[in-house]
């Protein structure tokens, strides 16, 4: 006699449970009290237990799915018996129906509540006024209209507002897209893989390695100038980002500073015998960073088109090993979200990384002079049982020849 | 190149088209003895005789049916309505008649037929004489509706006219007869639907024809000495309607005022309005506004009158607040 196993309440407020991956195989012959498949709580990673005994006849659902306790995942029958899924299941069937699209209804009803109670809030608090043309010139340059403040009748944002921010670099689109709460309701979000990778390096980092941090802000009028004048004669998807520029100089700066572009190893420092730089992209669910091999000896613009199609690749979801892997240096750089400065936690096994903020423009004083110019602070996190203060400012110094005369990058 | 008056050019486009095919033949009031109404035709009838320029009772629909038959045989005939008031009066023969046809007989006859009307307000003639229902002729597929707003537009676009097989509604605005303009020497025709930039400019798109391309060229002349750069296109026919160069303007300047004298209320503004807002949606930087007549039966009172027919001003007011 055929029996359904459900997918078991293994806690006193799960609501839901993901099969991670099924240990019986269909067919295989199975005992009650043997493992069937792992589920994963909210919790932790548990394993089911058959409450029959037989061969497993059927899995109903496939790896990664996540549906709601009691909901049938596998049927567990006499070896040779016949079952006639339809007629045992019930109406429970379509529920589970190959994979499950029980979790997609409810996913998408999910989303389409989201979406309701975003759509409501637009007509009344968040409607941003603004001609179709802004919107549409503002969807083209990635720009967030909500940043920006409208020269219109009643507000509107217009042509000649959104032309201002493009110069100014204000508004900026995010790539962050911002969480929509809803009031009195708890939201679980199970981590992703990405989640919980991040959150173990970093913790990792942050407890096991003793960081130290030097800030300096660096001079950069010509820097802007020079990549002003490079992005003139440019189309749009071949413009010089600022952060080329950085790559390509703290690629140029490590050659001096071995022990920044280091990593321990037991009881040895390693210098690598090559530059990579890793850059931090943000994605919707994360970060990862994607690497620059050999940054000392690419030009900005094969830079600038490498990390360009990393990054996209990475919001693509179709990274490949060699974009992430090998990294000796990284750079974050959260210089388009008008950052004035921030540290960093160290990318291990990597000895350095390079906090970067916005280029802002502020009030200099020169020869008792109070002048207007433009000012980039970056903050370097780095690894005492590796490297020094003194090494790390001194890297620094090395570093601002670079980003201060932008012209010996070329 | 000469500097001719509206009439002078309407009178030569006929003349010369008369020279030149004798199917051509004029009908309407006053068309022969007296020159019409507004003296187009002085002189016509001693040089081509009353076979050619015929007087006809006061019956618009006997003229214009008079008209569409002597087209299915053959004909081309010019009819002059005197004022388009009037066509109100034969308004099944143009467009139950005339408009279709030509579409409802598999194609079978053409309707060479060209109804010359002058209408629009300004001459104290009060309500029924002083419309410019332009766009209630233009609603009618299968009758072309001119409207020029030159002397060089009217000439050539009238011969177009007569030469065009199918039925021409031409409408003349009673006030700007004497508004001179420069015309080319000798034959020339302006195909019909095709709208013209009478000005360039690169802030805001001023869409307009007949009588109020002149407003709107002063307008833009006045704007100028601001600084505002004022592109006026004058659309000249409103069926078929050429909206290609006021999008194309439109894309460049993403702002527009529409003007005409007809009423607001689905006028030929509401038309480019609709037009643009579907076809440049994504180029509308501010809302299109319409400069048009007020709502009302037009005043006869001097002053009322002038108050309710859209004037330069408000077209500068117009474009003021489009591009706030």
């Amino acid at each position: 006699m055929a029996k359904i196993i459900e997918m078991p309440k293994l806690g006193f407020d799960m609501a839901e449970g993901t099969l991670v991956s099924w240990v019986k195989a269909e067919g295989e012959k199975i005992e009650k009290g043997e493992v069937l498949a792992e589920i994963e709580t909210d919790k932790a990673t548990v394993q089911v237990e058959s409450s029959a005994s037989g061969i497993l006849y059927k899995q109903l659902i496939q790896a990664d799915t996540t549906l709601p306790i009691g909901s049938p995942i596998a049927v567990i029958a006499e070896e040779g018996e016949s079952v006639d899924l339809e007629e045992l299941l019930g109406d429970q069937s379509s529920q589970i129906d190959e994979g499950s699209k029980q979790s997609e209804i409810e996913k998408a009803e999910a989303e389409t509540e989201v979406l309701t109670s975003e759509e409501e809030s637009a007509d009344v608090e968040d409607f941003i006024k603004a001609s179709p043309l802004a919107r549409s010139m503002a969807k083209e340059n990635a720009l967030d209209l909500t940043q920006l403040k409208g020269s219109g009748p009643g507000g509107r944002i217009v042509k000649r507002d959104v032309e201002q921010a493009l110069q100014s670099g204000a508004g900026r689109e995010t790539l962050i897209t911002p969480s929509i709460i809803v009031p009195g309701r708890d939201e679980h979000i199970p981590l992703s893989r990405l989640r919980s990778a991040i959150g173990k390096r970093m913790q990792e980092s942050n407890q096991s390695i003793p960081h130290f941090f030097i800030t300096r802000s660096f001079r950069v009028d010509d820097l802007m100038r020079v990549r002003q004048q490079m992005n003139d004669e440019r189309d749009a998807e071949e413009k010089l980002s600022l952060n080329d520029f950085i790559v390509k100089a703290c690629g140029l700066a490590l050659r001096q500073f071995p022990n920044l572009n280091a990593s321990l190893r037991d009881d040895a420092i390693v210098q690598h015998g090559d530059i990579n730089i890793g850059n931090a992209v943000s994605l919707e669910n994360g970060l990862l960073t994607v690497v620059v091999r050999n940054a000392d000896q690419k030009t900005l613009n094969e830079i600038s088109k490498e990390t360009g199609d990393m990054a996209q690749r990475a919001r693509d979801g179709k990274l490949r090993n060699e974009d992430v892997e090998g990294s000796t240096f990284t750079i974050s750089n959260l210089g388009m979200y008008a950052v004035e400065d921030f540290v960093a936690i160290i990318n291990p096994p990597e000895a350095a990384i390079l906090a970067v903020g916005s280029a802002q423009e502020g009030a200099i004083v020169e020869q008792g002079q109070v002048k207007a110019g433009w000012l980039m602070k970056v903050t370097l996190s780095a690894d005492h049982r590796i490297t020094d203060g003194a090494e790390g400012a001194l890297f620094l110094q090395h570093l601002a020849q670079f980003i201060e005369q932008p012209w010996r990058l070329m | 190149m000469s500097m001719i008056t509206m009439r002078e050019a309407i009178s030569q486009a006929l003349w010369e088209e008369m020279e030149r095919d004798e199917k051509i033949f004029i009908l309407g009031e006053e068309v022969g003895v007296w020159g019409g109404t507004y003296a187009v035709t002085k002189g016509f009838l001693d040089h081509f005789g009353a076979e050619r320029v015929r007087d006809t009772p006061i019956a618009e629909s006997a003229i214009v049916g008079a008209a569409i038959g002597a087209a299915l045989a053959g004909m081309r005939p010019v009819a002059e309505l005197m004022t388009i008031n009037f066509a109100f009066v034969a308004m099944d023969h143009i467009v139950n008649q005339a408009a279709k046809m030509h579409y409802m007989f598999g194609g079978q006859m053409k309707l060479p037929l060209v109804i010359r009307a002058p209408g629009g307000g300004g001459r104290q003639l009060a309500a029924t004489h002083s419309q410019t229902p332009d766009a209630i002729f233009a609603h009618f597929p299968g009758l072309k509706v001119v409207a020029p707003g030159t002397p060089e537009d009217a000439k050539g676009l009238l011969k177009a006219s007569i030469r065009s097989d199918d039925p021409v509604l031409f409408i003349e605005n009673a006030t700007i007869y004497q508004q001179r303009g420069e015309v080319p020497e000798g034959d020339y025709v302006i195909p019909i639907g095709e709208s013209k930039i009478q000005r360039e400019g690169r802030h805001v798109t001023l869409v307009t024809y007949s009588k109020m391309v002149q407003y709107s060229l002063q307008a833009a002349e006045k704007l100028a000495q601001e600084g505002i750069e004022v592109e006026v296109i004058d659309l000249r026919s409103l069926r078929p309607l050429d909206m290609q160069p006021v999008i194309a303007s439109f894309k460049r300047t993403n702002r527009a005022v529409i003007a005409e004298e007809g009423w607001l209320s689905f006028g030929v503004g509401a038309e480019v309005a609709a037009r643009l807002y579907q076809e440049a949606f994504d180029y509308v930087d501010a809302p299109i506004r319409r400069v048009a007549q007020k709502e009302v039966p037009l005043p006869y009172n001097r002053r009322l009158e002038q108050l309710a027919l859209p004037q330069v001003e408000d077209i500068i007011q117009a474009v003021r607040e489009v591009l706030k």
